[in-house]
């Protein structure tokens, strides 16, 4: 029994009888459960790798009896708890011992898709059809017609039928291992403390997940003595709750247990994009004569019109050249159809509001956006519009100036509509005179590294954009 | 030929151990096991009687028996010849639970990260990106706007770093893998939005009370409800005052741009283990979407694994993680512990931002986003020769009050600028009144539904509060 603390030092400090004894109400099966998992644990030789998660429920003080890592859990949510462990360090053999409230009710998300998810964990189930620690409440899995606190007079359909847990999991994908076993007479209890060895084994092996319903007596709540319990379980529940294996597959070992997470700066650096090139700058000076040290700009249109993409490219350019720079995309909804929206802002130093409200370029890639945010722009400021979309133009506040670019036309006429964007940014060049051309054309360059093939496409794109801005129709 | 008896020992029992359940009676074959007769005295219970004349030493009543020291085998010592008196408990068992060493620290180190040009993210992006430099390897979440992308990219780097991404089946079960793989002593982190905020907060109470470190980003949306995916700061109330069930606080750090969302997720990881305490990021949807310049750090975090960890192996099987304490005196001694903590933080851990605040009369309060916009506003109002000055705590709780203090010897007017309905300024009024301050008129700028202060909506409130300050001196 090594497996057991030999002073139960947390049970009320370990005081008088309860240093030696346990919680539980006499002829509890949980005991049994117990001295079957310890006992396996013991077997395996697993004591040290051992993670026992508790959760709420009478066994949630499993930790006051097991010499194992222990960990106590909220209620319901053990398997995700073991996860967590599990995950954590691959070669700790994890143990989830619920009770039927918290593993068949309020946890029944975790249960299910912690099971799905086929990692090797262990999980023990105690069925004893009743809540015990709130005090004889109706369980999930209460037999019909069976008094509870909270069924007085007998469980009905209505309150839900009995649930059958090992069933249920044993139709899933991800177990390897599904029995429910029994504690009511001798034979029944060598089975039990087989089928947990088993399920323990299946994880030391790294084979996957393993589920033992255990059928368990709680005398207190049942209102019988132990061996009436006994008798109970074998000829009330076990007709609902039908005894043997529910699965169990040969799998090959497939868990990494010794699996350590990498720490290697330069792969990390490459994995988030962090290069050492500077980029080279091509910008003789910040472009004050766009009315100051910070310039904003506002990029509209529907989804698909590469709004967003078109701002992302100018505001990386702005970075490229030294300055500061902000974008702040519409998202949502909106951005699958419908307005698509971008505010960006390069700055001198620093930005520091991130908004347009008040745009001093606005791109208006068609009718609505144009109708929307043309009041917006400041005086002095600019709006580029798709002409081929735009057609009747609202009117624009004094001082704006106003450039048609045919950007749908131009796209349609490379055959990749979807660079229009790309030959707004070379009317915005062109137009604004922000940054040199090849600012431009560096940062698309670098942003298709990995498709080089894109590139002339781009190019000539934001050619046209700057031609066909600089000659309007 | 040998008997089973004299090779397998037969059962011992001490009378006080076993409660009577009589399970053993069955499981014997042998009628050795009888229902006693006399309550026991240390116990109230009946203890079974044990004649063992005819005991084959089968022991089918040992494995019946619930209690780990009820029925045991009896060792050689044992043997029981007539009468004897029962050994001291805590001689025959000794007194530890479990005789192991305690565990030690075993301290993260920093690893050099070489230089980089500045790279060009999003603040959900920055965020995910501290978490990795900060040595979190551990990601688990549930899919929410406007905070999902922080995961998306966790979801794409981690497999490639041997770490973990796991998508939950619901916040509920995110949180408590976080329990599970913090409990274990490795940093984990999670990405939320406001509605998935709310259901974690029984989690991060269990983790509070465990004492357990944990990163949480909310990228905080329009609410209540549903609400929207629009920017909101609604969710300060919750992430100051309202961590889940119980006595509970947890720093709560405000970034401002995506640069302070990388900066400030690694400063959360190292306070919330330096705590060991749950940390929340609270950012709104602008700025979990905001593209912007971040520059990376010189190096990079490879965490240790702390002494108290439940890891799984010989050295920390002694640990437990928990945040049950049955008896009223020690939960009520474990809250002490805490309180004592929460005011170690509330004097250590205070940090502002301060923007041309030396000489200001209007005193703007704001953070995250609206800080910005505030900033554009100080900038603005300054020229047209308003004495205004931004105040912007970067840690929500604690407030920062210290730095705040000397701002009272100039300032006339304090106007907070919020995407909430003053639950910033609720902070800031609670810090003030329980520093005992005198303040100058408190009046606010907000906006909620999903929109955030603009930056001339600031500015015609503070002219407001500038022109009453006029009128007065008038």
């Amino acid at each position: 029994m090594s497996v057991f603390y030999d002073h139960f030092e947390r049970h009320s400090h370990g005081e008088g009888l309860k240093g030696h004894s346990t919680h539980y109400c006499p002829g509890c099966g949980h005991g049994l459960a117990h001295r079957d998992l310890a006992e396996a644990i013991e077997a395996l030789g697993i004591q040290d790798r051992t993670v026992l998660v508790s959760p709420v429920g009478c066994s949630v003080f499993a930790y006051y009896y097991f010499d194992v890592g222990n960990t106590q859990a909220a209620h319901g949510r053990a398997p995700a708890v073991a996860i967590g462990h599990k995950l954590a360090n691959p070669d700790s053999i994890v143990i989830s011992y619920q009770g039927d409230g918290d593993l068949a009710s309020i946890g029944l998300a975790e249960t299910v898709s912690t099971a799905q998810m086929g990692i090797p964990l262990t999980v023990i189930f105690i069925n004893n059809a009743i809540y015990g620690m709130t005090g004889g409440q109706l369980a999930p899995t209460s037999l019909m017609g069976q008094k509870t606190s909270t069924s007085p007079d007998g469980r009905t359909s209505a309150m839900g039928m009995p649930l059958r847990m090992a069933e249920l999991i044993a139709q899933l994908d991800g177990p390897v291992y599904v029995e429910r076993v029994a504690l009511y007479d001798a034979k029944q209890r060598i089975k039990a403390r087989k089928a947990i060895e088993k399920a323990l084994r299946i994880q030391k092996e790294g084979r996957g997940y393993a589920f033992i319903e255990v059928l368990a007596e709680c005398p207190t709540h049942l209102k019988m003595n132990p061996t009436e319990t006994e008798k109970w379980v074998k000829e009330c529940m076990e007709p609902v709750y039908p005894l043997g294996v529910k699965k169990d597959l040969t799998v090959e070992p497939w868990w990494d247990s010794a699996k350590v997470p990498s720490f290697d700066a330069g792969k990390l650096l490459t994995l988030i994009g962090a290069g050492k090139e500077p980029p080279t700058r091509h910008a003789k000076t910040f472009p004050t004569h766009l009315g100051g040290n910070d310039i904003s700009f506002k990029l509209a249109g529907s989804g698909g019109d590469g709004a967003q993409t078109a701002a992302l490219l100018l505001a990386r350019a702005s970075i490229n050249e030294g300055f500061d720079a902000t974008n702040i995309p519409s998202y949502g909804p909106e951005s699958r159809g419908g307005t698509s929206y971008a505010d960006v802002h390069i700055a001198q130093e620093e930005v520091l509001n991130p908004a347009a409200p008040d745009p001093m370029v606005l791109v208006a890639f068609n009718a609505p956006s144009f109708a929307k945010f043309a009041s917006t722009v400041r005086s002095g400021g600019v709006i580029i519009y798709d002409s081929t979309v735009v057609q009747d133009l609202p009117p624009v506040p004094e001082g704006v100036r106003v450039v048609g670019v045919p950007m749908t036309q131009v796209a349609q006429g490379l055959e990749r509509p979807m660079v229009k964007n790309i030959v707004a940014l070379g009317a915005i060049q062109a137009v604004t005179q922000i940054f040199p051309g090849e600012t431009f054309l560096a940062t698309i360059r670098t942003v298709l590294k990995d498709k080089p093939a894109l590139l002339p496409l781009n190019e000539a794109a934001f050619a046209a954009g700057q031609r066909h801005a600089l000659t309007p129709a | 030929m040998a008997t089973p008896a004299l090779t397998r020992p037969k059962p011992f029992l001490e009378a006080e151990y076993c409660k009577g359940c009589l399970r053993c009676i069955d499981a014997c074959a042998k009628d050795c096991i009888t229902q006693g007769e006399h309550i026991h005295a240390g116990t109230g219970m009946i203890p079974v009687h044990l004649d063992l004349e005819d005991c084959n030493g089968c022991q089918l009543c040992i494995q019946a028996c619930p209690e780990p020291f009820g029925l045991r085998p009896q060792l050689p010592a044992e043997t029981i010849e007539g009468d004897f008196d029962l050994e001291d408990p805590s001689k025959l068992f000794g007194a530890k639970a479990t005789g192991l060493p305690a565990a030690v620290d075993h301290p993260g180190i920093e690893l050099p990260l070489s230089a980089s040009e500045p790279l060009m993210l999003k603040g959900t992006y920055a965020s995910a990106i501290g978490a990795l430099l900060a040595g979190c390897r551990h990601v688990f979440g549930y899919p929410i706007t406007p905070s999902t992308e922080g995961a998306e990219l966790m979801a794409k780097i981690l497999p490639k770093l041997d770490g973990a991404f796991v998508q939950a089946v619901s916040e509920v079960a995110a949180v408590n893998m976080m329990y599970g793989c913090s409990g274990a002593g490795l940093p984990c982190i999670t990405f939320t939005s406001s509605p998935g905020f709310s259901l974690m907060l029984e989690g991060v109470s269990y983790m509070i009370g465990a004492e357990l470190p944990g990163v949480f980003v909310n990228i905080m949306r329009g609410g209540p409800g549903l609400g929207n995916i629009g920017p909101e700061q609604s969710d300060i109330k919750l992430a100051c005052r309202g961590l889940g069930h119980g006595n509970t606080h947890g720093i709560v750090l405000a970034p401002a741009t995506p640069q302070e969302m990388l900066d400030l997720t690694r400063l959360a990881f190292e306070l919330s283990f330096k705590y060991r305490n749950p940390v929340v990021l609270l950012g709104d949807g602008y700025l979990g979407q905001m593209t912007g310049v971040v520059r990376l750090p010189a190096t990079l975090t490879k965490p240790g694994l702390p002494a108290w960890a439940v890891w799984g192996d010989k050295e920390h099987r002694p640990n437990l993680i928990c945040s049950i304490f049955l008896t009223e005196s020690d939960l009520e001694a474990h809250n002490v512990h805490l309180n004592a903590k929460y005011a170690e933080i509330a004097a250590q851990e205070q940090r502002a931002d301060l923007y041309r605040c030396e000489d200001a009369e209007v005193v703007l309060v704001a953070c995250n986003t609206p800080a910005r916009m505030a900033k554009g506003a100080v900038e603005n109002l300054r020229k047209q020769g308003i004495k205004a000055g931004l105040f912007r705590p970067i840690t929500l709780w604690p407030f920062p009050i210290d730095a705040f203090k000397p701002l009272l010897a100039h300032a006339q007017r304090i106007v907070m600028v919020e995407a909430s309905h003053g639950q910033l300024e609720d902070e800031l009024r609670l810090a003030l009144s329980k520093a005992e301050l005198d303040h100058p008129p408190i009046t606010s700028v907000q906006r909620f539904g999903g929109m955030l202060p603009q930056q001339d909506e600031i500015e015609a409130g503070v002219r407001a509060a500038a022109l009453s300050l006029e009128e007065v001196k008038a």
